[in-house]
Protein backbone atom coordinates (compact mmCIF):
# COMPACT_ATOMS: atom_id res chain seq x y z
CA UNK A 1 0.00 0.00 0.00
CA UNK A 2 1.61 3.42 -0.75
CA UNK A 3 1.85 5.91 1.71
CA UNK A 4 -1.02 7.93 1.07
CA UNK A 5 -3.73 5.28 0.45
CA UNK A 6 -2.45 3.71 4.14
CA UNK A 7 -3.22 6.98 5.64
CA UNK A 8 -6.24 7.40 3.96
CA UNK A 9 -7.14 4.66 5.79
CA UNK A 10 -5.88 4.76 8.82
CA UNK A 11 -8.57 6.25 10.34
CA UNK A 12 -10.64 3.45 9.90
CA UNK A 13 -8.50 0.81 10.90
CA UNK A 14 -7.94 3.06 14.14
CA UNK A 15 -12.11 3.02 14.72
CA UNK A 16 -12.37 -0.65 13.80
CA UNK A 17 -9.87 -1.36 16.48
CA UNK A 18 -10.59 0.75 19.19
CA UNK A 19 -14.63 -0.69 18.41
CA UNK A 20 -13.22 -4.02 19.13
CA UNK A 21 -11.62 -3.07 22.22
CA UNK A 22 -14.28 -1.36 23.25
CA UNK A 23 -15.99 -4.28 22.89
CA UNK A 24 -14.55 -6.73 24.33
CA UNK A 25 -14.22 -4.52 27.50
CA UNK A 26 -17.62 -3.78 27.54
CA UNK A 27 -18.30 -7.44 27.68
CA UNK A 28 -16.25 -8.32 30.48
CA UNK A 29 -16.56 -5.19 32.79
CA UNK A 30 -20.49 -5.75 33.24
CA UNK A 31 -20.39 -9.46 33.04
CA UNK A 32 -22.86 -9.57 30.02
CA UNK A 33 -24.02 -13.40 29.35
CA UNK A 34 -22.54 -15.02 26.04
CA UNK A 35 -25.89 -15.40 24.65
CA UNK A 36 -26.48 -12.22 24.87
CA UNK A 37 -23.56 -10.61 23.30
CA UNK A 38 -20.28 -12.48 23.68
CA UNK A 39 -16.75 -11.10 23.42
CA UNK A 40 -14.69 -10.93 20.32
CA UNK A 41 -12.14 -12.97 21.67
CA UNK A 42 -14.76 -15.50 22.10
CA UNK A 43 -15.65 -15.22 18.79
CA UNK A 44 -12.28 -15.80 17.46
CA UNK A 45 -12.12 -18.90 19.65
CA UNK A 46 -14.76 -20.27 18.22
CA UNK A 47 -14.28 -19.73 15.20
CA UNK A 48 -10.98 -21.59 15.47
CA UNK A 49 -12.16 -24.58 17.58
CA UNK A 50 -14.93 -24.75 14.57
CA UNK A 51 -13.30 -24.50 12.12
CA UNK A 52 -13.50 -27.97 10.86
CA UNK A 53 -16.95 -27.59 11.00
CA UNK A 54 -17.38 -24.09 9.18
CA UNK A 55 -15.06 -24.49 6.43
CA UNK A 56 -16.65 -26.94 4.10
CA UNK A 57 -20.00 -25.28 4.40
CA UNK A 58 -18.35 -21.74 3.41
CA UNK A 59 -17.93 -23.14 -0.12
CA UNK A 60 -22.19 -24.13 -0.09
CA UNK A 61 -23.17 -20.84 0.63
CA UNK A 62 -20.77 -19.26 -1.61
CA UNK A 63 -22.03 -21.27 -4.41
CA UNK A 64 -25.50 -20.57 -3.81
CA UNK A 65 -24.52 -16.80 -3.82
CA UNK A 66 -22.25 -17.02 -6.67
CA UNK A 67 -24.74 -19.28 -8.75
CA UNK A 68 -27.66 -16.81 -8.02
CA UNK A 69 -25.86 -13.78 -8.68
CA UNK A 70 -24.70 -15.35 -11.98
CA UNK A 71 -28.48 -16.53 -13.00
CA UNK A 72 -30.45 -13.13 -11.46
CA UNK A 73 -27.46 -11.18 -13.03
CA UNK A 74 -27.65 -12.84 -16.77
CA UNK A 75 -31.93 -13.13 -16.52
CA UNK A 76 -32.00 -9.59 -15.24
CA UNK A 77 -29.63 -7.97 -18.08
CA UNK A 78 -31.62 -10.05 -20.64
CA UNK A 79 -34.64 -8.96 -19.77
CA UNK A 80 -33.41 -5.08 -19.66
CA UNK A 81 -32.05 -5.31 -23.01
CA UNK A 82 -36.01 -6.72 -24.14
CA UNK A 83 -38.07 -3.83 -22.72
CA UNK A 84 -35.22 -1.51 -23.37
CA UNK A 85 -36.24 -2.08 -27.29
CA UNK A 86 -40.04 -2.17 -27.10
CA UNK A 87 -40.88 1.13 -24.86
CA UNK A 88 -44.43 0.08 -24.38
CA UNK A 89 -43.37 -3.33 -22.67
CA UNK A 90 -40.77 -0.90 -20.72
CA UNK A 91 -44.03 1.22 -19.45
CA UNK A 92 -45.96 -1.90 -18.74
CA UNK A 93 -43.28 -3.80 -16.57
CA UNK A 94 -41.61 -1.47 -14.81
CA UNK A 95 -44.41 -0.90 -12.10
CA UNK A 96 -44.34 -4.35 -11.28
CA UNK A 97 -40.72 -4.45 -11.11
CA UNK A 98 -40.19 -1.82 -8.69
CA UNK A 99 -43.14 -3.66 -6.56
CA UNK A 100 -41.75 -7.31 -7.07
CA UNK A 101 -38.74 -5.64 -5.97
CA UNK A 102 -40.20 -5.01 -2.48
CA UNK A 103 -41.64 -8.11 -2.06
CA UNK A 104 -39.75 -9.74 1.29
CA UNK A 105 -37.06 -12.30 0.61
CA UNK A 106 -38.05 -14.73 2.83
CA UNK A 107 -41.69 -14.87 1.78
CA UNK A 108 -40.03 -16.48 -1.16
CA UNK A 109 -37.96 -19.20 0.21
CA UNK A 110 -40.88 -21.70 0.78
CA UNK A 111 -42.21 -21.14 -2.78
CA UNK A 112 -39.02 -21.79 -4.39
CA UNK A 113 -38.28 -25.09 -2.11
CA UNK A 114 -42.02 -25.81 -3.25
CA UNK A 115 -40.77 -25.54 -6.79
CA UNK A 116 -36.94 -27.04 -7.07
CA UNK A 117 -36.88 -29.27 -4.49
CA UNK A 118 -35.61 -29.11 -0.68
CA UNK A 119 -32.24 -30.53 -0.84
CA UNK A 120 -31.96 -28.86 -4.70
CA UNK A 121 -28.85 -26.14 -4.48
CA UNK A 122 -31.04 -24.66 -7.12
CA UNK A 123 -33.40 -23.56 -4.60
CA UNK A 124 -30.63 -21.71 -2.89
CA UNK A 125 -29.47 -20.10 -6.55
CA UNK A 126 -33.38 -19.52 -7.19
CA UNK A 127 -33.83 -17.18 -4.15
CA UNK A 128 -30.66 -15.45 -4.34
CA UNK A 129 -32.01 -14.93 -7.84
CA UNK A 130 -34.68 -13.24 -7.66
CA UNK A 131 -33.31 -10.86 -5.10
CA UNK A 132 -30.52 -10.00 -7.74
CA UNK A 133 -32.65 -9.85 -10.74
CA UNK A 134 -34.64 -6.84 -10.11
CA UNK A 135 -32.39 -4.00 -8.86
CA UNK A 136 -30.31 -5.57 -12.04
CA UNK A 137 -33.45 -5.46 -14.53
CA UNK A 138 -34.52 -1.64 -13.43
CA UNK A 139 -31.03 -0.60 -13.18
CA UNK A 140 -29.95 -1.44 -16.73
CA UNK A 141 -33.32 -0.37 -18.45
CA UNK A 142 -32.75 3.12 -16.91
CA UNK A 143 -29.38 2.71 -18.32
CA UNK A 144 -30.01 2.00 -22.11
CA UNK A 145 -33.09 4.24 -21.96
CA UNK A 146 -31.87 7.61 -19.79
CA UNK A 147 -29.88 8.47 -22.89
CA UNK A 148 -28.47 12.50 -22.89
CA UNK A 149 -30.69 13.57 -25.34
CA UNK A 150 -27.91 15.85 -27.42
CA UNK A 151 -26.03 12.14 -27.45
CA UNK A 152 -28.73 11.02 -29.08
CA UNK A 153 -29.13 13.92 -31.73
CA UNK A 154 -25.75 13.71 -32.16
CA UNK A 155 -26.44 9.64 -33.26
CA UNK A 156 -29.46 10.86 -35.75
CA UNK A 157 -26.90 13.96 -37.27
CA UNK A 158 -24.70 10.55 -38.44
CA UNK A 159 -27.81 8.69 -39.90
CA UNK A 160 -26.71 5.57 -37.36
CA UNK A 161 -29.07 2.76 -37.16
CA UNK A 162 -30.52 1.69 -34.44
CA UNK A 163 -27.88 -0.85 -33.65
CA UNK A 164 -25.12 1.54 -34.08
CA UNK A 165 -26.65 3.25 -31.38
CA UNK A 166 -27.29 0.27 -29.13
CA UNK A 167 -23.81 -0.29 -29.49
CA UNK A 168 -22.02 3.00 -29.40
CA UNK A 169 -24.51 4.78 -27.01
CA UNK A 170 -26.65 2.67 -25.15
CA UNK A 171 -24.31 -0.22 -23.48
CA UNK A 172 -21.81 2.45 -22.70
CA UNK A 173 -24.08 4.66 -20.97
CA UNK A 174 -25.55 1.85 -18.90
CA UNK A 175 -22.37 0.20 -17.79
CA UNK A 176 -21.58 2.56 -14.83
CA UNK A 177 -25.63 1.86 -13.88
CA UNK A 178 -25.02 -1.86 -14.00
CA UNK A 179 -22.19 -1.86 -11.87
CA UNK A 180 -24.13 -0.05 -8.92
CA UNK A 181 -26.90 -2.20 -9.05
CA UNK A 182 -24.37 -5.24 -9.13
CA UNK A 183 -22.70 -3.24 -5.65
CA UNK A 184 -25.83 -3.86 -4.36
CA UNK A 185 -26.82 -7.51 -5.52
CA UNK A 186 -23.19 -8.65 -4.46
CA UNK A 187 -24.20 -8.02 -1.06
CA UNK A 188 -27.76 -8.97 -1.55
CA UNK A 189 -26.97 -12.62 -2.51
CA UNK A 190 -24.35 -13.52 0.18
CA UNK A 191 -27.52 -12.07 2.22
CA UNK A 192 -29.85 -13.81 0.63
CA UNK A 193 -27.64 -17.20 0.39
CA UNK A 194 -27.89 -17.65 4.54
CA UNK A 195 -31.31 -16.28 5.14
CA UNK A 196 -32.46 -18.95 2.39
CA UNK A 197 -31.47 -21.66 4.77
CA UNK A 198 -33.96 -20.79 7.49
CA UNK A 199 -35.99 -23.28 5.40
CA UNK A 200 -35.52 -25.82 3.37
CA UNK A 201 -33.97 -29.34 4.55
CA UNK A 202 -30.86 -29.86 6.49
CA UNK A 203 -27.40 -28.75 4.34
CA UNK A 204 -23.79 -27.98 5.06
CA UNK A 205 -24.19 -24.49 4.87
CA UNK A 206 -23.78 -21.30 7.07
CA UNK A 207 -26.90 -20.51 7.26
CA UNK A 208 -27.79 -24.04 8.73
CA UNK A 209 -25.39 -23.42 11.11
CA UNK A 210 -26.31 -20.28 12.39
CA UNK A 211 -29.88 -21.51 12.95
CA UNK A 212 -28.40 -24.55 15.13
CA UNK A 213 -25.94 -23.08 17.06
CA UNK A 214 -28.61 -20.34 17.85
CA UNK A 215 -30.90 -22.98 18.66
CA UNK A 216 -28.74 -24.21 21.47
CA UNK A 217 -27.59 -21.09 22.60
CA UNK A 218 -24.41 -21.54 21.29
CA UNK A 219 -23.79 -17.77 20.21
CA UNK A 220 -20.74 -17.31 20.21
CA UNK A 221 -20.47 -19.94 17.52
CA UNK A 222 -23.43 -18.34 15.84
CA UNK A 223 -21.08 -15.16 15.32
CA UNK A 224 -17.87 -16.94 13.74
CA UNK A 225 -20.27 -18.01 11.70
CA UNK A 226 -21.92 -14.88 10.99
CA UNK A 227 -18.20 -13.20 10.93
CA UNK A 228 -17.47 -15.93 8.03
CA UNK A 229 -20.41 -14.48 5.56
CA UNK A 230 -19.10 -10.99 6.53
CA UNK A 231 -15.80 -11.64 5.63
CA UNK A 232 -17.11 -13.28 2.21
CA UNK A 233 -19.59 -10.68 1.33
CA UNK A 234 -16.85 -7.62 1.71
CA UNK A 235 -14.61 -9.61 -0.52
CA UNK A 236 -17.43 -9.88 -3.17
CA UNK A 237 -18.15 -6.57 -2.92
CA UNK A 238 -14.51 -5.70 -3.44
CA UNK A 239 -14.42 -8.04 -6.20
CA UNK A 240 -17.11 -6.19 -8.01
CA UNK A 241 -15.24 -2.68 -7.14
CA UNK A 242 -12.31 -3.82 -8.80
CA UNK A 243 -14.06 -4.76 -11.78
CA UNK A 244 -15.29 -1.66 -11.75
CA UNK A 245 -12.27 0.11 -11.78
CA UNK A 246 -10.96 -1.69 -14.22
CA UNK A 247 -13.86 -1.82 -16.96
CA UNK A 248 -15.03 1.88 -16.13
CA UNK A 249 -11.59 3.94 -16.27
CA UNK A 250 -13.08 7.33 -17.36
CA UNK A 251 -14.68 7.91 -13.89
CA UNK A 252 -11.57 7.66 -12.14
CA UNK A 253 -9.67 10.80 -10.93
CA UNK A 254 -6.71 11.29 -13.52
CA UNK A 255 -7.22 7.99 -15.31
CA UNK A 256 -5.46 7.78 -18.02
CA UNK A 257 -5.15 4.42 -20.48
CA UNK B 1 -24.65 28.06 -55.76
CA UNK B 2 -27.03 27.60 -53.05
CA UNK B 3 -26.55 25.15 -50.83
CA UNK B 4 -29.46 25.80 -47.97
CA UNK B 5 -32.33 26.51 -49.75
CA UNK B 6 -35.34 28.13 -47.04
CA UNK B 7 -38.61 28.43 -48.70
CA UNK B 8 -41.20 29.64 -46.60
CA UNK B 9 -40.54 27.57 -43.71
CA UNK B 10 -42.59 27.36 -40.71
CA UNK B 11 -42.69 25.72 -37.85
CA UNK B 12 -44.78 25.08 -34.68
CA UNK B 13 -44.42 23.12 -32.02
CA UNK B 14 -47.62 21.44 -30.27
CA UNK B 15 -50.00 22.64 -33.39
CA UNK B 16 -53.81 23.38 -31.67
CA UNK B 17 -52.76 23.08 -28.28
CA UNK B 18 -53.18 25.20 -25.34
CA UNK B 19 -49.38 25.66 -25.45
CA UNK B 20 -48.74 25.81 -28.82
CA UNK B 21 -45.59 27.78 -30.36
CA UNK B 22 -44.59 29.16 -33.22
CA UNK B 23 -41.11 28.97 -33.06
CA UNK B 24 -40.37 29.80 -36.94
CA UNK B 25 -42.59 31.94 -39.39
CA UNK B 26 -42.14 31.98 -42.88
CA UNK B 27 -38.42 32.05 -43.21
CA UNK B 28 -36.43 32.36 -46.16
CA UNK B 29 -33.16 32.13 -46.67
CA UNK B 30 -30.53 31.03 -49.61
CA UNK B 31 -26.83 30.57 -48.00
CA UNK B 32 -24.25 30.07 -50.90
CA UNK B 33 -21.21 27.10 -51.08
CA UNK B 34 -18.41 28.48 -49.15
CA UNK B 35 -20.61 31.15 -46.59
CA UNK B 36 -19.82 32.07 -42.77
CA UNK B 37 -23.53 32.92 -41.88
CA UNK B 38 -24.20 33.66 -38.40
CA UNK B 39 -27.67 33.38 -37.09
CA UNK B 40 -28.24 35.73 -34.14
CA UNK B 41 -31.42 37.14 -32.33
CA UNK B 42 -33.44 36.92 -28.65
CA UNK B 43 -34.12 33.74 -26.60
CA UNK B 44 -37.07 32.43 -28.69
CA UNK B 45 -36.48 33.48 -32.26
CA UNK B 46 -36.41 30.06 -33.57
CA UNK B 47 -32.06 30.15 -34.15
CA UNK B 48 -31.46 26.61 -32.57
CA UNK B 49 -34.87 25.20 -34.27
CA UNK B 50 -33.83 26.60 -37.91
CA UNK B 51 -30.52 25.09 -37.52
CA UNK B 52 -32.49 21.86 -36.76
CA UNK B 53 -34.64 21.79 -39.30
CA UNK B 54 -31.53 21.74 -41.81
CA UNK B 55 -30.03 19.49 -40.22
CA UNK B 56 -33.22 17.36 -40.43
CA UNK B 57 -33.24 16.96 -36.22
CA UNK B 58 -36.85 18.60 -36.71
CA UNK B 59 -38.93 18.37 -40.05
CA UNK B 60 -40.56 22.10 -40.85
CA UNK B 61 -44.43 22.45 -40.25
CA UNK B 62 -44.73 24.14 -43.44
CA UNK B 63 -42.46 24.62 -46.39
CA UNK B 64 -39.45 23.30 -47.89
CA UNK B 65 -35.62 23.54 -46.98
CA UNK B 66 -33.05 22.25 -49.71
CA UNK B 67 -29.39 20.96 -48.35
CA UNK B 68 -26.87 20.05 -51.38
CA UNK B 69 -29.74 20.02 -53.95
CA UNK B 70 -31.68 17.49 -51.27
CA UNK B 71 -34.54 16.98 -48.87
CA UNK B 72 -32.57 17.58 -45.36
CA UNK B 73 -33.39 13.91 -44.61
CA UNK B 74 -31.35 12.73 -47.68
CA UNK B 75 -28.89 15.05 -46.34
CA UNK B 76 -28.79 13.83 -42.93
CA UNK B 77 -28.94 9.89 -44.56
CA UNK B 78 -25.79 11.00 -47.08
CA UNK B 79 -23.84 12.75 -43.84
CA UNK B 80 -23.57 15.89 -45.28
CA UNK B 81 -23.06 18.06 -42.74
CA UNK B 82 -21.39 18.10 -39.33
CA UNK B 83 -23.02 19.18 -35.83
CA UNK B 84 -21.21 20.93 -33.22
CA UNK B 85 -23.77 21.49 -29.90
CA UNK B 86 -23.36 23.79 -27.49
CA UNK B 87 -22.52 21.10 -24.75
CA UNK B 88 -19.34 19.16 -26.14
CA UNK B 89 -21.11 15.69 -25.83
CA UNK B 90 -18.25 13.97 -26.45
CA UNK B 91 -18.84 10.46 -24.33
CA UNK B 92 -16.86 10.11 -21.37
CA UNK B 93 -16.93 6.60 -22.00
CA UNK B 94 -14.39 7.45 -24.99
CA UNK B 95 -11.11 8.72 -24.99
CA UNK B 96 -10.30 12.16 -26.86
CA UNK B 97 -9.60 10.11 -30.21
CA UNK B 98 -11.94 7.52 -30.02
CA UNK B 99 -14.68 10.46 -29.71
CA UNK B 100 -13.14 11.92 -32.88
CA UNK B 101 -13.46 8.55 -34.37
CA UNK B 102 -17.15 7.84 -33.71
CA UNK B 103 -18.87 9.26 -36.59
CA UNK B 104 -15.51 7.47 -38.92
CA UNK B 105 -17.16 4.33 -37.13
CA UNK B 106 -21.20 4.82 -37.68
CA UNK B 107 -19.83 5.44 -41.07
CA UNK B 108 -17.73 2.26 -41.89
CA UNK B 109 -14.53 3.70 -42.86
CA UNK B 110 -11.82 1.22 -42.62
CA UNK B 111 -9.60 0.83 -39.86
CA UNK B 112 -6.32 2.74 -40.64
CA UNK B 113 -8.38 5.10 -42.59
CA UNK B 114 -10.14 5.96 -39.10
CA UNK B 115 -6.90 6.29 -37.07
CA UNK B 116 -5.00 8.60 -39.87
CA UNK B 117 -8.20 11.00 -40.30
CA UNK B 118 -8.61 11.07 -36.12
CA UNK B 119 -5.00 12.27 -36.07
CA UNK B 120 -5.22 14.26 -38.39
CA UNK B 121 -8.11 15.86 -36.93
CA UNK B 122 -6.26 16.04 -33.77
CA UNK B 123 -3.83 18.23 -35.31
CA UNK B 124 -5.62 20.44 -37.10
CA UNK B 125 -7.26 21.47 -33.86
CA UNK B 126 -4.09 21.08 -31.85
CA UNK B 127 -5.20 18.81 -29.34
CA UNK B 128 -2.69 15.75 -30.91
CA UNK B 129 -0.88 15.16 -27.64
CA UNK B 130 -4.60 14.88 -25.54
CA UNK B 131 -5.42 11.88 -27.91
CA UNK B 132 -4.98 9.47 -24.81
CA UNK B 133 -7.26 11.03 -22.62
CA UNK B 134 -11.11 11.32 -21.50
CA UNK B 135 -12.81 14.43 -21.80
CA UNK B 136 -13.16 14.64 -18.32
CA UNK B 137 -9.89 15.71 -18.01
CA UNK B 138 -9.52 18.55 -20.93
CA UNK B 139 -11.22 21.95 -20.13
CA UNK B 140 -14.28 23.60 -22.26
CA UNK B 141 -12.33 24.72 -24.37
CA UNK B 142 -10.11 21.92 -25.41
CA UNK B 143 -13.92 19.49 -25.10
CA UNK B 144 -15.07 21.87 -27.99
CA UNK B 145 -11.99 21.74 -30.09
CA UNK B 146 -12.61 17.92 -29.78
CA UNK B 147 -15.89 18.05 -30.88
CA UNK B 148 -15.44 20.40 -33.56
CA UNK B 149 -12.59 18.08 -34.68
CA UNK B 150 -15.15 15.26 -34.66
CA UNK B 151 -17.89 17.50 -36.71
CA UNK B 152 -14.74 17.76 -39.49
CA UNK B 153 -13.74 14.11 -38.99
CA UNK B 154 -15.93 12.82 -42.48
CA UNK B 155 -15.01 15.99 -44.36
CA UNK B 156 -18.85 16.88 -44.89
CA UNK B 157 -18.94 20.20 -46.80
CA UNK B 158 -21.64 22.00 -44.36
CA UNK B 159 -20.92 22.46 -40.74
CA UNK B 160 -23.92 23.76 -38.44
CA UNK B 161 -23.03 24.84 -34.90
CA UNK B 162 -25.79 26.13 -32.39
CA UNK B 163 -24.02 28.20 -29.74
CA UNK B 164 -20.25 25.92 -29.80
CA UNK B 165 -18.19 28.87 -27.85
CA UNK B 166 -21.37 29.89 -25.35
CA UNK B 167 -19.71 28.66 -22.08
CA UNK B 168 -16.80 29.49 -22.66
CA UNK B 169 -15.33 32.38 -21.39
CA UNK B 170 -14.40 35.72 -23.33
CA UNK B 171 -10.72 35.04 -23.54
CA UNK B 172 -11.08 31.54 -24.52
CA UNK B 173 -14.05 32.27 -26.82
CA UNK B 174 -11.67 34.95 -28.66
CA UNK B 175 -9.10 32.59 -29.23
CA UNK B 176 -11.72 29.96 -30.63
CA UNK B 177 -13.55 32.42 -32.72
CA UNK B 178 -9.30 32.73 -34.78
CA UNK B 179 -8.66 28.97 -34.51
CA UNK B 180 -12.51 28.57 -36.27
CA UNK B 181 -11.71 30.85 -38.77
CA UNK B 182 -7.92 29.14 -39.62
CA UNK B 183 -10.11 25.96 -40.10
CA UNK B 184 -12.61 27.17 -41.74
CA UNK B 185 -9.78 28.65 -44.60
CA UNK B 186 -8.51 25.28 -44.53
CA UNK B 187 -11.56 22.87 -45.06
CA UNK B 188 -13.52 25.59 -47.32
CA UNK B 189 -16.95 24.23 -45.65
CA UNK B 190 -19.92 26.22 -45.31
CA UNK B 191 -20.85 27.45 -42.01
CA UNK B 192 -24.30 28.40 -40.22
CA UNK B 193 -23.64 29.44 -36.51
CA UNK B 194 -25.55 30.51 -34.01
CA UNK B 195 -25.03 32.77 -31.12
CA UNK B 196 -25.83 34.88 -29.06
CA UNK B 197 -23.23 37.15 -29.17
CA UNK B 198 -22.32 40.27 -31.50
CA UNK B 199 -19.04 40.51 -30.96
CA UNK B 200 -18.54 36.49 -32.38
CA UNK B 201 -21.12 36.95 -35.37
CA UNK B 202 -19.71 39.91 -36.59
CA UNK B 203 -16.12 38.42 -36.29
CA UNK B 204 -16.70 35.56 -37.47
CA UNK B 205 -19.23 35.86 -40.25
CA UNK B 206 -19.72 37.03 -43.83
CA UNK B 207 -22.93 37.37 -43.44
CA UNK B 208 -25.23 38.34 -40.30
CA UNK B 209 -28.71 36.91 -39.71
CA UNK B 210 -30.94 39.00 -37.58
CA UNK B 211 -33.96 37.00 -36.43
CA UNK B 212 -36.47 38.36 -34.02
CA UNK B 213 -38.76 36.40 -31.49
CA UNK B 214 -42.70 35.73 -30.70
CA UNK B 215 -43.36 34.46 -33.58
CA UNK B 216 -39.11 33.55 -34.98
CA UNK B 217 -38.93 36.09 -38.00
CA UNK B 218 -36.17 37.32 -39.85
CA UNK B 219 -35.48 40.95 -39.67
CA UNK B 220 -32.54 41.51 -41.35
CA UNK B 221 -29.46 40.73 -43.19
CA UNK B 222 -26.65 42.21 -42.72
CA UNK B 223 -23.49 41.80 -44.70
CA UNK B 224 -19.79 42.05 -42.81
CA UNK B 225 -17.34 43.29 -45.63
CA UNK B 226 -14.43 42.86 -43.51
CA UNK B 227 -11.37 40.72 -45.71
CA UNK B 228 -10.55 37.36 -44.52
CA UNK B 229 -8.14 36.38 -42.86
CA UNK B 230 -9.25 38.44 -40.04
CA UNK B 231 -6.96 38.57 -36.96
CA UNK B 232 -6.77 40.01 -33.25
CA UNK B 233 -6.56 43.27 -34.62
CA UNK B 234 -9.67 43.23 -36.92
CA UNK B 235 -11.52 43.88 -34.10
CA UNK B 236 -10.02 47.47 -33.20
CA UNK B 237 -10.62 48.31 -36.83
CA UNK B 238 -13.24 50.93 -37.50
CA UNK B 239 -15.14 48.66 -40.16
CA UNK B 240 -16.01 46.26 -37.24
CA UNK B 241 -17.38 48.38 -34.80
CA UNK B 242 -19.81 49.72 -37.45
CA UNK B 243 -20.93 46.19 -38.60
CA UNK B 244 -21.09 45.77 -34.81
CA UNK B 245 -23.27 48.92 -34.38
CA UNK B 246 -25.34 48.12 -37.32
CA UNK B 247 -26.20 44.38 -35.59
CA UNK B 248 -26.84 46.27 -32.26
CA UNK B 249 -29.25 48.17 -33.80
CA UNK B 250 -31.12 45.51 -35.81
CA UNK B 251 -31.41 43.49 -32.83
CA UNK B 252 -32.42 46.54 -30.16
CA UNK B 253 -35.44 47.11 -32.85
CA UNK B 254 -35.75 42.88 -32.96
CA UNK B 255 -36.22 42.91 -28.53
CA UNK B 256 -38.30 45.89 -28.66
CA UNK B 257 -40.69 44.49 -31.06
CA UNK B 258 -40.77 41.31 -29.54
Amino acid sequence: MTQSRFRYYLPTLIVAVAVIAGWELVVRLFNIQQFLLPKPSSIVQSLIEEWDIIQPRIWNTARGALGGFAIGCTLGIGMAFITARFVALQQAMMPFAIAANSVPIIAMSPIMFNWFGPTNPISWMMIVAVIVFFPVLINVTRGLTEVNPAALELMHSYAASEWKILQSLRIPNAVPFLFSALRVASVLSMIGSIVADFFGAERTTLGKYVTQEAAVLRFDHTWAAILVASLIGILFYGVIILAERWLIPWSQEGGER
Amino acid sequence: MSVITINNVSKIFNEGQANEVVALQDINLEIEAGEFVSLIGPSGCGKSTLLRLIADLLSPSQGQLSVNGKSPEAARLAREYGFVFQASTLYEWRTIRKNVMLPLEIMGYAAEEQTSRAQKMLEMVELSKFGNHYPRQLSGGMQQRASIARALAFEPPLLLMDEPFGALDEFTRDRMNMELLRIWQQTQTTIVFVTHSIAEAVFLSNRVVVMSARPGRIKDMIGVDLPYPRLFETREEAGYFTAVTQVRESLRDAFLSA
